[in-house]
């Protein structure tokens, strides 16, 4: 029989340990059995607060329960542990009693709230679960000022939440500064002033005596004589204790102020007992951090398999984050402790950045640093103190700006094998070197492989740079090329010919490129230049370039015919365009059918019938639909306020609105649109490149969704922007994917693809961090007052009028283009049909 | 010999089809003026349409690519570069006078 393993708590660890053991194959020889406090299985808690853009809770899902009970392992949720029986070897929960042989503690550590009076409001909470933010979510719908105690690293994310949530915020800290564990008082200094800029109120040495009924608001927090803040919730942040309870009544040792002593196996004072992650004190010390939990989780589970004999050697706190916006790292010893070490200081007030280096007596070693409003220099001052480098001859020249324009950051290539690049995941610069060596030469093939990079993310640059070193070493040269005849990306070209001004293809390829083009470089470098200069795309010296659905204006069928869809702006349509389009499909003979995208397309047309089609639908108020481009589609709409007894605004408006300013716009890909009245969504903006949604106080602007082959949710960019704001956002989101993704990328692939993903994307949209809005806006504004119908401009230009003919020296159709009837319709003859239908004819 | 049309009638870097006793020839015009013709069929998608086809070089050889599922044929000898089984007949073309002739 199989012996028993319980595994106590299912938080990241907890999962982590799990996932280990299925690894090392110890569900061989142990029935594992999960008990989980919690209402769902882990989660992934570094995210949070990310929980807050999307209310769903799967997003932040860590386990593949499948591969669970593939293994047979028993997970159960709500089933906390309530005792431990050491002597039976049992533990309790208030159902059930389980024998275990070996025993987990994954029990994490529960938000300290300090013992003042009135705590126990309702109105007072926690920022750990899910639930939690919950309970948060709820109460702020009825509030207005929120007040988060603690003014560490969780307590400035709490307040983030609090800010987005649209209280009006206030962070109350007993030290005089921000985040003292981490940083220097200089450095909390300026933190602080970039966190008062975004409108929350800091109060630094305030210490909480009692929470009492307020006059203006609920709640009153008392901090001396006169002195108090009142507020409709307040949020505990003031640091974690472990959660040792169990272990405590049941006799394991545990450090004088907690935490459940381990071994540098993981094991508790009893062998058979392991704790790992937050609950465990090893050295007397605590790890709140989730890649030393990660370390514990792998060891235990090596030590029980007996395949390695790997110590916890302790983990590194080092830390870079994004608080608010605002960029922080610490490394090592950031306050300098250390006796006769050397400071050196970097401060630009303008730019709010603070930078401070701490090196050994001789100046050789880096033992810690602090950095504010600027992190780019983190990884590699992190790799030089971790692997104890030898600093160059000035140091400072490692945080000063580059005024020479040289690099100052060590290279990869002076990094050891040894040094440890994914923390999250244990993963040393050796063997992502192998992994390259072995083939793995993209990102993803990288992560796949290694796991490196997929945990925080925060090592993804240095692996990156890691392995196109190697790359080069091997004598391997990546190229993203867009093809032979240009050795530059779709981005570069379109750099390329923005700035030059560069107005043909033939130019173009003059200039930058090569031989005479093929069907990738063509296609691409005219939709640039449409992109660009909005030409009409069938003059002569653009005509060779377009996709065969371009240069006849329509989509090309399987047997060579040609379909045709008008604009239908937003859906909406009158009984007489409809009437026209009846007409006109029954005048030339055309299968109709309503598109996915609220509109209708006629189908059947031969080429030399185009014209005359167009004829009719332009006369009739119509104007090209752009099906047959990489180009804005449709602007789907739902009913919205005007009719529907939901609708909290007019969608319909909006959508026709928007669709008429970006109809015409070229990109890297199509582009579709929707605008929904209200959070029922039956527009199904979610799943387009840009969707609106209604709400109480303005519209919602979604990004990056994708239906089609490989489905993605849109991201939430911006909520309850008034309808100029939106469009300006749109404008700048628009042109800034034209200008920077790959040929026939679609927004959801290229935002997977850029790098620092969607808060990147708000940074340049929304605040501007790259100072392109008005540029791109400007862009935009041309192409808009550029617009031109292509059919209408084509139909009155006899010139262009000459190509809609099958033969050029004859007046003849294609007599290969046969219809059968189904359906009361025409359809394309199957090849079979065509035959017996020539044999009738002779 | 068989007048098809004037040079001028192609677009420069595109195709037309011309009707040769009963058959769809696809006539392609390069930058430079040099002209060369194919079957119009396009065998892969069993349609009439390789005339609409872009332009272009790829391995040093003068290319046209189906407008249906971007198949490359050579335009001097027919053969497809993406299946060696294949080969469209290529015609020779001769231009007098800027008239184009089969
Ligand atoms: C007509 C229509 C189907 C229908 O009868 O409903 C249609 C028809 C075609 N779709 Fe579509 N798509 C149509 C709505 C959609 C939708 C639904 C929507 O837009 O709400 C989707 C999924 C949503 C999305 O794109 O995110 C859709 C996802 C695709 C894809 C996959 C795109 C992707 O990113 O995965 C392709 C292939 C591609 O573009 O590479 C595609 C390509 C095509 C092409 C252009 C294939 C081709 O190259 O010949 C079809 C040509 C139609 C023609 O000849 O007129 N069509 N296609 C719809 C036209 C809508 C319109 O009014 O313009
Ligand atoms: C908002 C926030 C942001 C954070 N940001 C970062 C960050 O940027 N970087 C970083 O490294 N770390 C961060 N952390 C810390 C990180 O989340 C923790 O280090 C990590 O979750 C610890 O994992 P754990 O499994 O030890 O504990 P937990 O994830 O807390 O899991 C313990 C689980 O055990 C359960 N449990 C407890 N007692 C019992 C019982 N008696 N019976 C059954 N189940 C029980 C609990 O309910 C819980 O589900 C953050 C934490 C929070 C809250
Ligand atoms: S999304 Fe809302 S407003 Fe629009 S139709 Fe559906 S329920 Fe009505
Ligand atoms: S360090 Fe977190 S993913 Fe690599």
């Amino acid at each position: 029989m199989k012996k028993r393993l319980i595994v106590v708590g299912h938080g990241m660890v907890g999962h982590h340990f799990v996932c280990q053991a299925i690894t090392l194959g110890l569900t061989e020889q142990y029935q594992i059995t999960v008990l989980s406090a919690e209402p769902r299985p882990a989660y992934d808690r570094v995210q949070l607060t990310r929980y807050f853009d999307t209310l769903n809770a799967q997003d932040l899902n860590l386990v593949d329960t499948d591969i669970y009970s593939e293994k047979n392992i028993q997970l159960l949720l709500n089933t906390p542990v309530t005792a431990i029986d050491r002597e039976q070897k049992q533990v309790h929960t208030e159902q059930d009693i389980f024998d275990f042989d070996i025993l987990i503690l994954a029990t994490g550590s529960y938000p300290f709230v300090p013992n003042v009076p009135g705590h126990q409001d309702p109105r007072c909470f926690v920022y750990r679960t899910i639930e939690d933010l919950d309970a948060i979510i709820a109460a702020a719908k009825t509030s207005q000022v929120g007040v988060v105690v603690g003014g560490g690293l969780l307590g400035l994310e709490a307040a983030k939440a609090l800010t987005t949530l649209g209280l009006n915020t206030h962070v109350v800290e007993f030290a005089p500064q921000l985040m003292a564990v981490q940083i220097d008082a200089q450095g909390g200094d300026l933190l602080r002033k970039k966190i008062e800029a975004l409108n929350v109120k800091v109060h630094t040495q305030k210490n909480t005596q009692c929470i009492e009924p307020g006059i203006e608001h609920p709640l009153r927090m008392k901090f001396g004589e006169d002195q108090f803040l009142e507020a409709d919730l307040i949020v505990f942040s003031a640091g974690i204790r472990p959660q040792d309870q169990l272990a405590k009544t049941c006799g394991l040792t545990l450090g004088e102020r907690g935490g459940i002593r381990i071994n540098d196996y993981c094991q508790t004072s009893d062998p058979t007992i392991y704790a790992i992650g937050e609950c465990a004190l090893w050295q007397n010390r605590i790890f709140g951090l989730v890649a030393p939990g990660y370390q514990m989780a792998t060891i235990a589970a090596q030590h029980l398999s007996g395949v390695e004999n790997k110590k916890f050697e302790g983990a590194d706190m080092s830390t870079k984050l994004k608080l608010m916006g605002v960029d922080v790292g610490s490394i090592g010893d950031a306050h300098g402790r250390a006796p006769d070490s050397q400071h050196i200081f970097y401060q630009n007030p303008q730019k709010g950045i603070y930078k401070k280096l701490v090196t050994s007596v001789d100046g050789k070693q880096l033992l810690g640093a602090v950095l504010i409003g600027d992190t780019t220099d983190y990884s590699n001052l992190l790799q030089l103190y971790l692997n104890n480098m030898t600093l160059p001859e000035e140091p400072e020249g490692l945080i000063l700006p580059s005024l020479s324009g040289k690099n100052n950051a060590l290279g990869v290539a002076a990094l050891p094998d040894t040094a440890q690049i994914c923390s999250c995941y244990n993963v040393n610069k050796a063997t992502l070197c192998s992994a390259v060596r072995e083939g793995a030469h993209s990102l993803t093939d990288i992560k796949n492989c290694t796991s490196a990079s997929t945990g925080c993310g925060g090592c993804t640059q240095l692996v990156k740079d890691i392995m196109q070193h190697e790359l080069k070493q091997l004598g391997i040269t990546v190229n993203n090329h867009l093809c032979s005849h240009f050795s530059y990306t779709r981005q570069e070209l379109y750099h390329l010919i923005r700035v030059e001004e560069l107005k043909t293809f033939d130019q173009v390829i003059a200039q930058h490129g090569r031989g005479l083009g093929c069907d990738i470089c063509k296609p691409t470098v005219a939709s640039i230049l449409a992109s660009c200069w909005n030409d009409y795309i069938l003059k002569t010296e653009h005509a060779g370039l377009q996709d065969s659905n371009d240069y006849f204006l329509g989509n090309i069928q399987k047997d060579g015919s040609y379909s045709v869809v008008p604009r239908v702006p937003g859906g909406e349509i009158t009984p007489d365009k409809l009437i026209v389009l009846g007409e006109v499909a029954k005048q030339f003979n055309l299968y109709t059918k309503i598109t996915g995208g609220q509109r209708v397309d006629l189908f059947g047309a031969r080429v030399e019938q185009l014209p005359a089609i167009w004829r009719m639908l332009v006369d009739a108020g119509f104007e090209t639909g752009h099906a047959y481009g990489k180009a804005v589609r449709t602007v789907k709409s739902c009913v919205g306020s005007t009719w529907c007894r939901y609708g909290v605004d007019d969608s319909v408006g909006l959508a026709i609105e928007v669709e008429n300013r970006y109809k015409g716009l070229r990109s890297p890909h199509k582009i579709k649109m929707a605008v929904s009245g209200c959070t029922r969504e039956c527009a199904e903006a979610q799943s387009k490149d840009v969707g609106v949604i209604a709400t109480e106080h303005g519209w919602n602007l979604y990004v990056c969704g994708n239906g089609g082959m490989r489905p993605r949710h849109a991201d939430l960019l911006a909520s309850d922007l008034d309808k100029e704001t939106l469009i300006r956002y749109v404008d700048r989101f628009l042109m800034f994917y034209i200008r920077t993704a790959d040929r026939l990328q679609r927004t959801s692939v290229w935002l997977e693809k850029l790098e620092g993903g969607l808060d990147y994307l708000r940074k340049v949209i929304i605040d501007d961090s790259l100072g392109l809005a008005a540029q791109l806006e400007t862009e935009m504004a041309n192409i808009i007052g550029t617009y031109q119908c292509e059919w209408k401009t084509t139909i009155e230009d006899p010139i262009r009028l000459k190509r809609f003919t099958h033969f050029v020296n004859s007046k003849r159709s294609d007599d290969n283009i046969v219809f059968v009837q189904e359906r009361q319709q025409i359809r394309p003859a199957t090849q079979t049909e065509k035959a017996q239908l020539s044999s009738l004819e002779v | 010999m068989q007048y098809l049309c004037q040079l001028d009638d192609i677009v420069p870097n595109t195709g037309v089809c011309a009707l040769y006793k009963d058959k769809q020839i696809a006539v392609f015009r390069l930058a430079d003026n040099r002209i060369f013709a194919l079957d119009n069929y396009d065998p892969f998608s069993q349609a009439n349409v390789l005339s609409r086809g872009i332009l272009g070089d790829l391995d040093n050889q003068v290319v046209v690519a189906s407008p249906i599922h971007k198949q490359h044929f050579n335009l001097e000898s027919g053969q497809c570069l993406e299946d060696e089984k294949i080969k469209l007949t290529s015609y020779a073309v001769i231009i007098k006078e800027g008239a184009v002739y089969l």
